[in-house]
């Protein structure tokens, strides 16, 4: 039987596979990082950037809390090796506000009460970015169809979709 | 997780020399999958080729008024291409009833093909399964398997295939390109699977997938992707049915039926449809060709309920394509 699953090593560890370098435009800010081949995303983003407004669930691409955008598209960020990204554009929760603002969504978010622990937030607004970004979706039950991959276990699934509407059709100030 | 080297892959020629000389190697793309299980430790690659730079990303009309579609075109791109929407509309469909939005901006084409069984025994090392290793026999035979399979299975395996979007590309009767060290090569999509459930494919290691081929003919009027499965999204599916109709003055002079979540394959059986062809649509007749599809049938002890299951599927899924209904991936009533 195999040891635990290892997701990070020290520098001082001997024989492992050499870290690599790799360039990526994290909320509008250049980073360089030197990273080895298993580091996903998500942890590149908490562990190497101290960006932990991404969170991590499940882990596993079932829950959805760890979405980011990358290029404009939501994806998770768990199940993407941070190499595979080189030059790309990272969006997290963090990098959606502008000059001091909220994101619509953030405030739609506040406004409708969608969240109670807030723990699947992140992923939930950043999912709801792309989701209009993509404009494939018009209805409630389309919206809610869209949003299926993020989980949250508070129920606060009609409100997320009360504030995704709210923000779609313009309805916040 | 494990240690393992990271290369990047210039082209597809590279790629697959870089495959040949490393028995340890493994491609990947999407990693939607692929990463998953390395993180369950159920694979454990000594070294990862990255294909996801190879310009196998467009879709193109074939000279046969087909559509070529590059291995590496995101399912997401794909759902919601144009000319798929409009003349394939099956495959936009069934695209759209798996896994989720960030997933399918995140899976390529061709690693859809390849995605493993969700078995909980596969992904359970601690169990034995044939499939994750070959010999030790198969723990769902007597364990919780009520997403297994009903059809195809044998002692050895009673995994299910997982995609969706494979069972419109049965229904459809696409074609899988693949390159390796002795060439280019191209198979049918009902041989890409094989016959023995614990193999996942024919594709050999040293092989890479770089299109899939959409034949002339369309279904664009009458279809329908129909899935039950134990949630309303985001979930595997208990059965799907894929269906195409060709309805000329009434009868239908075609018919393609493929099923989902019933055997390590979609299944498909083409005496079914002939049973159909020349008839006018009815339940009777549909039914009967959900008696044909199934014949053999047989569960275990959580999942019998999945035969019925299926004719009743087969039978819905007939009717909404034969009126002209398909079912949507949004609302989730089934009409």
């Amino acid at each position: 039987m195999q040891g635990k699953p290892q997701t990070r090593h020290e520098p001082s560890e001997r024989g492992l596979t050499p870290k690599l370098e790799v360039h990526l435009n994290v909320n509008g800010v250049e980073r360089r990082l030197l990273l080895r081949p298993w580091t996903t995303l998500l942890d590149a983003l908490r562990e190497y950037l101290n960006l932990t407004g991404t969170k991590k669930g499940c882990d596993h691409g079932q829950c959805g809390a760890c979405t980011v955008l990358i290029n404009g598209q939501r994806v998770l960020s768990c199940l993407t090796f941070a190499l595979m990204k080189e030059g790309a554009e990272i969006t997290t929760i963090e990098g959606l506000a502008a000059d001091g603002e909220l994101h619509p969504l953030q405030k739609a978010f506040i406004s409708h009460d969608a969240f109670q622990c807030g723990y699947c937030t992140p992923g939930q607004i950043c999912s709801a970015v792309g989701l209009i970004a993509e404009g494939h979706t018009k209805t409630t039950d389309e919206i809610r169809e869209s949003m299926s991959g993020n989980i949250c276990r508070c129920g606060c699934y009609p409100n997320i979709v009360a504030a995704i509407e709210a923000v779609m059709h313009g309805a916040l100030s | 997780m494990i240690d393992f080297d990271y290369v990047k892959a210039r082209d597809v020629s590279d790629a697959v020399n870089q495959i040949a000389r490393d028995p340890a190697a493994r491609f990947i793309a999407g990693g939607t999958n692929l990463i998953d299980l390395m993180k369950e430790n159920v694979e454990r690659p000594a070294r990862l080729i990255d294909i996801s730079g190879l310009p196998l990303k467009e879709i193109v009309e074939t000279q046969g008024r087909g559509l070529l579609i590059g291995a590496l075109v995101l399912n997401s791109d794909l759902a919601y291409d144009e000319r798929i929407t409009t003349r394939y509309p099956l495959l936009s469909s069934a695209i759209l009833a798996g896994a989720s939005a960030q997933l399918r901006n995140m899976a390529s084409t061709g690693g859809n093909l390849l995605q493993r069984t969700r078995c909980l025994y596969f992904y359970d090392i601690t169990t034995s399964c044939n499939k994750r290793e070959p010999g030790s026999g198969c723990a769902a035979l007597d364990g919780f398997n009520r997403m297994n399979a009903i059809l195809g299975w044998s002692k050895s395996c009673i995994a299910v295939h997982p995609s969706d979007m494979c069972v419109a590309l049965t229904a459809l009767e696409a074609t899988v390109h693949i390159a390796g060290p002795k060439g280019n090569r191209a198979i049918p999509f009902a041989d890409f699977p094989g016959d023995t459930p614990e193999i996942d494919t024919n594709l050999a290691h040293d092989e890479i997938i770089t299109a899939i081929e959409l034949p002339p003919e369309e279904f664009s009027h009458n279809y329908s992707y129909l899935k039950i499965r134990d949630r309303l999204s985001y979930a595997f599916a208990l059965i799907s049915v894929a269906t195409a109709l060709i309805i000329e003055a009434g009868t239908i002079k075609h018919a393609r039926i493929a099923v989902g979540g019933v055997a390590h394959k979609p299944w498909r059986v083409p005496n079914a449809e002939q049973t159909i062809e020349g008839q006018q649509p009815s339940r009777k007749t549909f039914g009967e060709a959900a008696d044909v599809i199934l014949q053999g049938a047989a569960g275990f002890t959580h999942n019998s309920f999945k035969i019925e299951l299926a004719r009743r599927a087969i039978v819905r899924a007939l009717d909404q394509a034969s009126a002209g209904m398909p079912q949507t991936q949004s609302v989730k009533v089934i009409v």
